[in-house]
Order: structure tokens, then sequence, then C-alpha cells
């Protein structure tokens, strides 16, 4: 499958969560729009790993690259579950204490 | 080596070291000690001068050198005294009258206590060393040390008094008036300094002259008018005048010294020395006679309305320093050395006579309160009298011959000169035997007191005036014109060499109509006339003087004022500086500059405060602004590369 | 003694920079003053010796070269040639002058005091020896520092705030200077140890292009201007003077703002002759105009310390128009100005301490008549004074004379209009000697006592250096005749 599709789906992922972020208050859907962006960055690496192991093997390109950019996936799973569960326990404290998971009401470290 | 030579660096160096016993030692010394070191000194400088005269005489000028001043690879000054006929004349006239003054002071000082004793002859022997510098100096740079030496004592001896504000004042006028004198003079030295590279008389003259000279007309015009600036801070000449009447603060004795005999005269002697720049600089010539001639009418007519003794003779000293420089500025130099010699004879002997009065009148200066003092003080009556004779111009005293000159000189270069200088001379007649008649002759006008007090001086004071008055009397017999007695000008024949370069000049590029003896004798017989008519008729006014209440009006007011001159000068020149002044320290300094070096900080602050506002403290807001940062760095990479 | 001569530069910086580190270990008030003292006796001991051998050609010059930082270039080396020989002098001379004049004076915590004191003599004497640019920023940041924390902690009222702005004002000056440093350092060809060379033979032989020049030149004058300072950069400078204890206002007067003046002669006129030309005229007038500015100003100052900063702003002013001539006369007139201008300020300044200690006050319009008490100090008072004012056979008249005579050269214009400051000048120190001294007494000053041994003995050598260096200047020409001829050539 031509990559242009894989692309344009990452770019649709990576912009609603963006948005998500941009325009949610409840810290949870914020959550979810970021690992939402996390994986859109995923998919393109897997996405352009996969292409360029496909020119290699046709022998369009050089075969310069030899660690598979999937381990960085990987990678960035574990950065997200690491993530996921700092930060979902950051949101259960807010939550006790402010009985609300609404970013707007964080400010308090302001003045 | 020459004999002179060893020994002519002992004029300045006595009084020099007069200052310093005296100053050092002010503590420890006596007054009577004080007063012989002070005194001795300037005997033996003045018997040296003596010795260095007669030496001259013979037709011997030397140049001394001691040291370089200022030796490097671009300048060359070095510490010399030159030695010749007209700086000769000056050391006579310096320490032969500085001698009799500093006598005349130890009497007049005595009520001093022996410190400020001390002090006040260190500073008039450091007068003297000043003067001294001043002409023997072999170049220019030596000469201003002297000029602006004398300055600075002029300064302390002013201001002498120093607890008193409007003498202290009348100091710093005087300092301050000179000073800007002196600048036009430095220029005038940087001017020669960069186009000759020298400052020696002798190369710059010679270069002056010579064929292809490195000087322009217009160079010469320029360096000599810039002098004259100089000079007309130093003898109060328009516009710089003001200072001398109200330097009379200082005691009498400096007065008689330094405003009247000497200091004032230095720029008298600036011109004679640079005579040949002055020769060849015709504009500027004019220009030193115009302003010699205003000064020397205008000083006389504010003297006719002067109450105070001393403010009278200082009006005198200013309209006689205007007749010396407009003899100067019609070429008449001798005329000019021989009046600066025979005026330095008899107002000294005016200002100390005047001071033997104040002494008795116990501090009193004003004329109205004088009177009838003839009876009590016959020996300052006489030479007083013999003073004003000679300053009157009355044959055969000095002055007439030195002024006769001056005024034949001028009446060849221009008779409008001679008319106006006539009439100065009218009005010099009438305001001294104003003096003389409101002082001596008539009733006494006093306290009773002041009667009681009234007594002759003693002979500290009288002896000088005596000498004084005999030199006042036949002072002016060396310089008999031609047509009285062939051959009579012996100053003529002696500063010859002087004023020789000039003569030639003249001679070469004027024509002059030279005065036949009939045009001649009738110009003196109408100044003497017109001076005896206006001496008799302030004679026969003035010893009938009463004193009234009644105020001066019209022409009388502002002659009594002054012409308003100082006022003037204060409205358009100190007032306005003041408040330029005031706008640069207010406005400027503090709100401008101050004002934007201390913006540029409040600006950084203010800019931060604003800064900070954007830490909202909402994670949306965070989230969005690093949106748009990436935005923009897509964009600059992608379209701005 | 080869050697030792060899070693005198080091020597210079060691006795200041030991004595000042004993200071702070020392702890004692009364020891950390003798031990400032004795160094400063020992720092001017050793300045004379040097001058002894200023002129022995054998010597190879009075230079100490020692590996710094190699691999940029950078080597330690400090060294005594004319110019920064004169004013190494005058800072050993100044600072026992200044202990002693200021012994009376009790400071809080001393030996801090001292100890930064001596500090400050230890930067200033690098930055005149400094033969390496980045040695010579060094020193130059050491010389400011200390003077910072004195004026902060031991000055007056509003020292915090006067005392920032001269350090914002300065520091700002110094990065600019090091901007201009480093890319000149980044011109330089490489040499075997590294790829650039801070040396200043290397900055010397260095051609900029046009371009380069008209640039860099700002940003040197500008730190120069600031630290001397020059018209319109000049506003840190009455507060803080004003604000520091007088003893630092001797040092910032005396000695720091030659530092900026030597800094333009040695780190700016040599580069930038093009630049040079192109901006002469605009940096005269500038000049010019500031020295009637300050002048002027200066007649409106009732607080002694202000008038006399602001009479400082306009002497700079001159030497500053008179570097700009490139004339021969006008920078040997600056090399022996810097030297009297130093010894004058500092006269001044311990007359004003003496009043200051005595009445409490430094208003003009508070004080009068204290001629009739303290004679000597005023006599003292009345020759500095007049030297100041530059009169004949006083040290500032040599001076002058000779940056007059270079303004003259340059354009008659620039000496004529500079010249009314000479007759302000007169102005407002013979109004603030009138009226400090002259008059008649009041209650704060009916009780002053005249100057104590102490103080008549530094007084004293003021006085006597005064005349010495304006009766006989050749000593001082004779140093500085190479460093002219070098300069005078350069900035053609």
């Amino acid at each position: 499958m031509d990559i242009k599709w894989y692309i344009e789906l990452a770019v649709a992922l990576f912009s609603i969560g963006v948005i998500g972020v941009l325009i949610r208050r409840n810290a949870i859907i914020i959550f979810i729009c970021v690992e939402l962006m996390l994986n859109a960055a995923n998919l393109l690496l897997v996405a352009f790993s996969k292409m360029h192991a496909t020119a290699i093997a046709a022998g369009k390109a050089a075969p310069t690259v030899v660690a598979d950019a999937q381990i960085f996936v990987f990678f960035i799973m574990v950065v997200a579950a690491a993530e996921v569960a700092v930060g979902l326990a950051i949101i259960v404290m807010m939550y006790r204490n402010v009985h609300s998971v609404d970013v707007n009401f964080l400010n308090r470290l302001k003045n | 080596m020459n004999n002179v030579l060893q020994i002519v660096w002992l004029i300045p160096v006595l009084p020099l070291i007069g200052f310093l016993i005296n100053g050092l030692g002010r503590k420890q010394l006596s007054k009577t000690l004080t007063g012989i070191i002070g005194s001795g000194v300037i005997l033996g400088a003045f018997l040296v001068s003596l010795y260095v005269f007669f030496n001259v005489k013979s037709g011997n000028t030397h140049v001394a050198h001691y040291f370089n001043f200022i030796n490097t690879e671009s300048l060359n000054i070095g510490f010399d005294f030159q030695i010749d006929q007209l700086s000769s004349i000056f050391l006579l006239i310096i320490t032969g009258v500085g001698f009799l003054i500093h006598v005349y002071s130890t009497s007049y000082m005595h009520e001093e206590d022996s410190k400020d004793f001390a002090k006040y002859f260190a500073y008039l022997n450091l007068f003297v060393f000043s003067m001294l510098l001043l002409v023997m100096g072999a170049n220019y740079v030596i000469m201003f040390i002297g000029w602006e030496g004398v300055g600075l004592c002029s300064y302390l001896l002013i201001g002498f008094w120093f607890k008193n504000t409007n003498y202290n004042n009348a100091a710093k006028k005087a300092f301050v008036m000179n000073r800007i004198g002196d600048l036009g003079f430095l220029l005038a030295i940087f001017w020669i300094l960069n186009k000759l590279g020298t400052v020696d008389y002798h190369s710059v003259f010679s270069a002056a002259t010579e064929a292809k000279s490195k000087l322009t007309a217009a160079d010469i015009t320029g360096i000599t008018l810039l002098l004259f600036v100089g000079a007309t801070g130093k003898s109060a000449q328009i516009p710089l005048y003001t200072w001398l009447p109200d330097a009379m603060a200082g005691p009498t004795p400096v007065s008689a010294l330094i405003h009247a005999a000497t200091m004032v005269t230095a720029g008298i002697y600036m011109i004679a020395r640079s005579n040949i720049l002055y020769t060849m600089a015709p504009a500027t010539q004019t220009v030193v006679a115009v302003v010699g001639l205003a000064t020397a009418v205008l000083a006389a007519t504010i003297a006719l309305k002067q109450n105070d003794i001393k403010k009278v003779l200082a009006y005198s000293t200013v309209s006689q320093l205007g007749y010396m420089f407009l003899g100067l500025g019609v070429g008449a130099y001798t005329g000019a050395v021989f009046h600066v010699m025979t005026h330095a004879f008899f107002k000294a002997l005016l200002f100390l006579g005047a001071g033997s009065v104040i002494h008795a009148m116990g501090g009193e200066q004003d004329m109205r309160n004088m009177g009838g003092l003839k009876k009590y003080m016959s020996t300052t009556h006489i030479t007083f009298l013999l003073g004003c004779l000679a300053i009157a111009g009355m044959p055969p005293f000095s002055g007439f011959f030195s002024k006769d000159e001056i005024l034949a000189a001028a009446f060849e270069k221009n008779p409008v000169y001679w008319a106006i200088g006539w009439l100065g001379a009218l009005m010099t007649a009438f305001y001294m035997f104003r003096l003389y008649a409101m002082t001596f002759l008539g009733q006494f006008r006093g306290t009773h007191e002041q009667e009681h007090h009234l007594h002759e001086s003693p002979a500290a004071i009288t002896v000088p005036l005596i000498i004084l008055a005999l030199l006042a009397v036949v002072g002016g017999w060396i310089g008999i014109p031609d047509v009285i007695m062939q051959g009579g000008h012996r100053l003529e024949a002696f500063l010859e060499p002087v004023f020789k370069s000039s003569n030639d000049y003249v001679r070469a590029h004027e024509s002059i109509n030279v005065l036949n003896h009939t045009k001649e004798l009738g110009l003196m017989a109408a100044s003497v006339i017109g001076a005896l008519f206006s001496l008799l008729y302030a004679w026969n006014k003035f010893s009938k003087y009463q004193k009234t209440d009644a105020e001066e009006t019209g022409l009388g007011k502002v002659l009594a004022n002054k012409w308003y001159v100082d006022e003037l000068y204060d409205k358009i020149i100190v007032k306005p500086l003041q408040s330029l002044a005031s706008f640069f320290n207010n406005v400027i300094e503090k709100k401008l500059i101050d004002g934007f070096v201390n913006g540029v900080g409040r600006a950084v602050n203010y800019s931060s405060r604003q800064v900070r506002l954007l830490q909202s403290g909402h994670v949306g807001n965070y989230v969005l602004m690093m949106v748009i940062g990436i935005l923009i760095l897509f964009i600059v990479q992608l379209f701005l590369k | 003694m080869q050697t030792l001569g060899l070693r005198f530069p080091e020597i210079l910086l060691w006795s200041p920079l030991i004595a000042g580190l004993l200071c702070f270990i020392l702890r004692n008030d009364k020891q950390s003053r003798n031990v400032a003292l004795g160094s400063s006796l020992i720092t001017l001991a050793i300045s004379i010796a040097t001058l002894f051998y200023a002129n022995d050609k054998q010597l190879s010059g009075l230079k100490d070269s020692y590996v710094w930082l190699p691999y940029i270039g950078s080597s330690f080396s400090i060294g005594l040639d004319g110019m920064g020989h004169l004013l190494t002098f005058l800072t050993a001379l100044s600072f026992p002058i200044i202990f002693i004049a200021t012994s009376k004076t009790e400071y809080k915590n001393a030996s801090s005091f001292y100890g930064l004191m001596l500090l400050s003599q230890t930067g200033l004497l690098g930055v005149f020896m400094a033969m390496d640019a980045l040695v010579f920023y060094f020193f130059w940041e050491l010389a400011l520092i200390p003077v910072y924390f004195l004026s902060s902690r031991w000055g007056g009222e509003r020292r915090i705030q006067a005392t920032f702005k001269f350090f914002v004002y300065t520091f700002a000056g110094s990065l600019l200077m090091l901007v201009g440093i480093i890319y000149i350092y980044l011109q330089t060809p490489a040499t075997q140890a590294a790829m650039h060379s801070f040396s200043i033979n290397a900055f010397y032989s260095l051609h900029l292009s046009f371009q380069q020049q008209y640039w860099l030149f700002w940003l040197f004058f500008v730190a120069f201007a600031i630290k001397m300072p020059v018209f319109p950069f000049h506003t840190w400078q009455p507060d803080a003077y004003e604000q520091a204890p007088t003893a630092v206002t001797m040092v910032m007067s005396g000695i720091m703002v030659k530092m900026g003046v030597f800094a333009l002669l040695r780190w700016l006129v040599p580069y930038f002759p093009e630049a040079m030309d192109k901006y002469r005229s605009i940096i005269i007038w500038l000049s010019v105009i500031g020295m009637l500015y300050a002048s002027l100003i200066a007649m409106k100052q009732d607080d002694i310390k202000r008038l006399v900063a602001y009479s400082s702003i306009a002497h700079i002013g001159l030497m500053c128009a008179a570097i700009f001539t490139s004339t021969a006369n006008g920078v040997q007139g600056v090399m022996i100005q810097m030297f009297s201008h130093g010894i004058n300020i500092i006269g001044m300044w311990i007359v004003v301490e003496l009043l200051e200690r005595q009445t409490g006050v430094r208003k003009i319009s508070q004080l009068g008549g204290v001629a009739h008490k303290a004679p000597v100090l005023t006599i003292m008072l009345v020759v500095i004074a007049f030297a100041n004012i530059a009169l004949p056979l006083t040290n500032a008249f040599i001076g002058e004379f000779m940056m007059f005579n270079g303004l003259s050269q340059a354009n008659i214009w620039y000496a004529a209009v500079a010249g009314i400051s000479i007759i302000l000048g007169a102005v407002y120190t013979l109004n603030m000697v009138q009226k400090v001294f002259y008059g008649e007494t009041n209650t704060l000053t009916a009780t002053i006592k005249d100057i104590n041994w102490n103080e008549k003995l530094v007084l004293a050598v003021v006085v006597i250096i005064i005349f010495i260096v304006g009766v006989y200047p050749q000593p001082i020409f004779d140093l500085t005749k190479e460093a002219v001829t070098l300069f005078a050539t350069k900035g053609k």
C-alpha cells in the first residue's frame, strides 16, 4: 500500500490529539489525546521502517540503516506506559484534592 | 661665561626665596623680620636689575637658557630668559616701584597680626616673582606662566581679607575675566606654535619678517588679535575692564603695585614685545587703537562721578591704560612704554597717597566725608598734588611728556584719534582735581572721631611717597621730544634696537606724514591749556564742596552707575549662562540622559513583568503556545529556509 | 639584577594580591590596616625601583610571560612599557596616599574593606601591564568587581542604587568589549599552539577591513567611553562618586577612569586607523561639548563630591578629544595629564574627606570660613584647586597645554570652544573655594581643627608632586616618549 495513506492517517491522528489536548479540559481526555499523538508517531515509524526495508530488499536504496526503526516504537510504548502510570496517579491525586479532573483548576502554581 | 648671565637668574629667584621664607615661616617670623625679608629681597632684585640695566645700556642683550621646560620630539620650549632694553626697563620699574611699595606696606599693613602680615608679604613677593617671569621670559610660554601667575597673585591679594564676601567676589571676578583674556593668549600661542613650531621671540619675529614667511598676513592678524584679547583681560580694556575697579577691594599698596604700576601694564609689555607682528597687521593696530581710545574715554567719564577715592584712581588707571593702547595702536611703541613708566611713578604715588589718606581716615574711602586734609597731612598733600599735576599732563611733570608723545603720534595717524584723546585728557585733569580738591581742600566733612584721629603717616609711608613724587616730576625728562630739546629723547634712543624692525617696516611700507614742529607745539599747547582750564574749573568747583543728599540725575546717574556695564554683563552673559547651566542640570542631565538610562532599566523591569503574565498556570495555554511554537518552526523550516 | 628586573611586573602584582588575601584571613581590623598600608608601600617601592630600569634597553623591556591557556592561544603576559609604566606608578603611589589619608576613618569590618581595596589595586596594576587581550579583560573585571562591593557595603545612603547603576553601566561596557575582543581574536591567524591568539602583538599586526573596523570601533569605544566617562555616557559617575566611601571614590576617579583612557590608547587607537579617521571629528566634538556641558553643570552643584565629579568629566573629555586628534602633542599631553589628574583629584578628595569627617556635611552652602580654623588645609586645597584649573607651573598645565595644542593642530576651533571650559573651570572651582573656605565661619565649621601630621604629610606629597611635575616634567616625557611616537604614527 502506498506510504501516503499511512502518513495521512498519522497526521489525522496527530491533529485529533493536538486539538483534543487544546480544547478539552478533562485531564483524562487530554491524557488519551496525548496517547493518540504518541501513537500517531509510532504508526509513522512503523510505516517508514517497512517502506525502507522494502526499498532495500528491492535494491532501490543503499543498505545503510542496520538497526530496525521499529525498535523505537517499543521504546515509545514503554515510555508511554511509564507515563500512564505516573500521569494517572497524578490525576487520581488531583481528583482526591479538588474533586475534579478539570485542568483549569490546576493553576495553583501561579503566584 | 658672561657676568650678567651668571646673576640674572637672581632677579626672579630672590623674590621667590622671599615668598618661601615668609610663606613657610609665617608662624615663627616677627613682623619686623618679615618686613625686612620681604622688602630686602626686592631691593636685592632691584640692585641686580640695575646692574643688568647698565650692562644692557652699553649695548649687550642676552638670552639665557636654563633648562628644557617641555622637550618632546614635536615640541621644544625652553625655560629661557631674555634680557634686552625692553625687559630691563620693566625690570627696573617692577623691582624699583615694587621695593618702595613693599617698604610702604610694612607700615600700612602693620595692624594685621603677624601671620597675616607674613602671608601678605609672601603673596607680594610671589607677585613680583611672577611679574619678573613675565617680562624676562624669552618665549611666549614663559610669558604666559608669569601672565597667569600674576593673575593668581592678584586673586589672592584682592581677596586678602577673605572674610568679606564682596572682596572674594571681586577677586573671583578679576581672575575669571583675566582667564577669558588668557584663553585668547593661549590660542595665539597655539597658532604661532602650529605655524612655526617655536615660540621663542627671536625665531618668531625673524620668521615673520623674512621674505617667504610661513606666516601669512591673515595669520599675523589672527595672532595679534588673539594676543590683544589676552591684553584686554590683563590690562583692563573694553570689554574686559570691569574687574579692575572692583579689584580695589584689596589692600591699597596692592592696588598701587598690581593694579596700577605693574601687572596691568603686562598687556602693553606683550604688545610692545611683539611690536613687529602688530606693525605688520594694520587691521589689528586699528582695533588696538580704537579699543584703547574708547576705553580711555569711557573710563574717564565714569571717573568723573565716582566718590570712592580708590575707584576714581582705578578708573583713571583704566583710562591711562587706554592711552597706552592708543599709543601701541598708532605705532608709538616707545611712547606707550614711556607712559607705562611715568604712569607707574605717578599712579603708584597717587594710590599710595590715597592709602595714606585712607589710613589716616581710619579706613574711610568716601571722598564726600573727607576734605581739608591739607592741614593735617602736609607731605601726603604735596606729593599727591605733584602726582595729580603729573597725570593731568602739566609740563614739566612726567605725564606731560609721555602723554603728549602718544597724542602726537595719534594725530599723525588720524586727527580724530587726537581729538578724542584730547577730550579724555581734559576729563583726566578734571576728575583728578576733583579728587584732589574734595580730599585735601575745603572743610573736613567726616565725623569728630575721625577728625581727632587725623595724622600724618609715619616715615615708612612718606619716604616712598617723596621718592615717587620726585620720580613723577623728573621721570619724564628722559623723553623730551626733539621739538623742545634736540636729542632729548634718551628713552627712544635706548629702546631703538627693540623697535628697530618695526620702524624699518614702517619706513619701507608706509608714507608717514611727520608733524612739523609748529604743529606739534600747537598740539601740546592745546592739550596743556585745555587741561589747565578743566583743572582750574574742578579746583574751583570742588574746593567748596558740600555734602548733599541729592541723588544724581540724568547722565550723572548713568555715569555714577558706570554706564550700567556690570548690569549689562550680568544680564547678557552671567544670567543666561546660569540658566543654561540650570537647564542642563535639571532637564538634560536629570530628565533626558538619566531619564533615558533609568528608562532602559525601567523598560526591562516593565517588559519582564508583562512577559511574566504569560505564565498563566493554565495547562491549555502552555500547550497552545507549544503548538504555535512548533508550527512556527515548521513554517520557518519549510518556507523561510 | 637581570633576573630581578625581568620579574618586576610579576612582583608588582604579587604584593597587593597576597596582602589582600591576607587581609581577608586576618579578620583583625587594625592588623589588616597595617598590612594594607605596608603592602602598598612595598608596592610603591617596587614601582619606584622599576622606574630605574625604564630606559634600560638591555633588559629587553620589563616583561613576564607564562603559559596560561595555550590551547586557546592566550598566555599570561604582562609588561611595563612607557605609558603603562607611568600608570602603574600612579597606582602604586596613590594607594599609600589613600590609605594614610583615610586611616582615621573607621570602617565596619575593615579587614574585608582593605582586602577588597588591595584586590582592586591588583586588578588596576594588571590592566596597565596586560599584554594579552584575555589577561586584560580578566584584570579589567578584577578591578571593577571589588569596587562594586566596596561601594555597596561601605557607601552612603543611596549606595545600592548608585552602585547598581555603576555596575550595570560598566559591566555592559565590558561585555561589549568582550564581544569585540572575541571577534578580533577570531580574525587572528593560527599560531603553533592554537587556532588564534589573544596576544597584543597578534592584534596589532592584524589588518581589519573597513567594514569590520567601523562597527568594532564603536564596541570598544562605548566600552571605554563608559569607563572614562565621556558625555553622554557619564551619568553613573556623579552618583557613584557621591555614594561611594571617599577612599573608593579616590580609587575610582584617580585611577579607574584612567583605565578607560589608557585602554583607548592601547586597545583601540592602534586597531582601527580607518575608523579613527572616519569618526574623529564626531568624537572630538562629542568630547568638547561634553566638556562644556559638564563644566556648566558643575557650576550648579552643591555637593562638593558631585562638583569634583563633573569637573573630572570635563577633564576626561579633554583627554578623549586629544587622543582623537592623533597628534604627538595631544597624545603626549594625555599621558602626562593622566598622571597629573590622578594626583590632583586624589588631593581634592582628601580635602573633601577631611572636611566631611569633621563637619559631617559636604554641602557647599552649609560650609564657610574654614580658612580661619584650618589655614594649612586651606593652603593645600588652594594649591590643588589651582592645579585642577591648570595654572602654569602646576602639573596640569603641562598636560592641558599640550592637549589644547594638539586640538588646535587638528582644528583651532576645537581648542577655542574647549577653551571655554578653562574659564568655566575657574568659575566653579573658585566659587567652591570661596564658599567653603572663605567668608565667615558658621556653627558647623566653627569647631574645625587644622589637619594633623599624617594628613599634612600626604597633602604635602601631593602638593610637591604638583610642583615638581609642573616645573620639570621632562622625566615623564622621557618615560612615555616611545609610546607617543608609536601611537601618533599608528593613529594617523
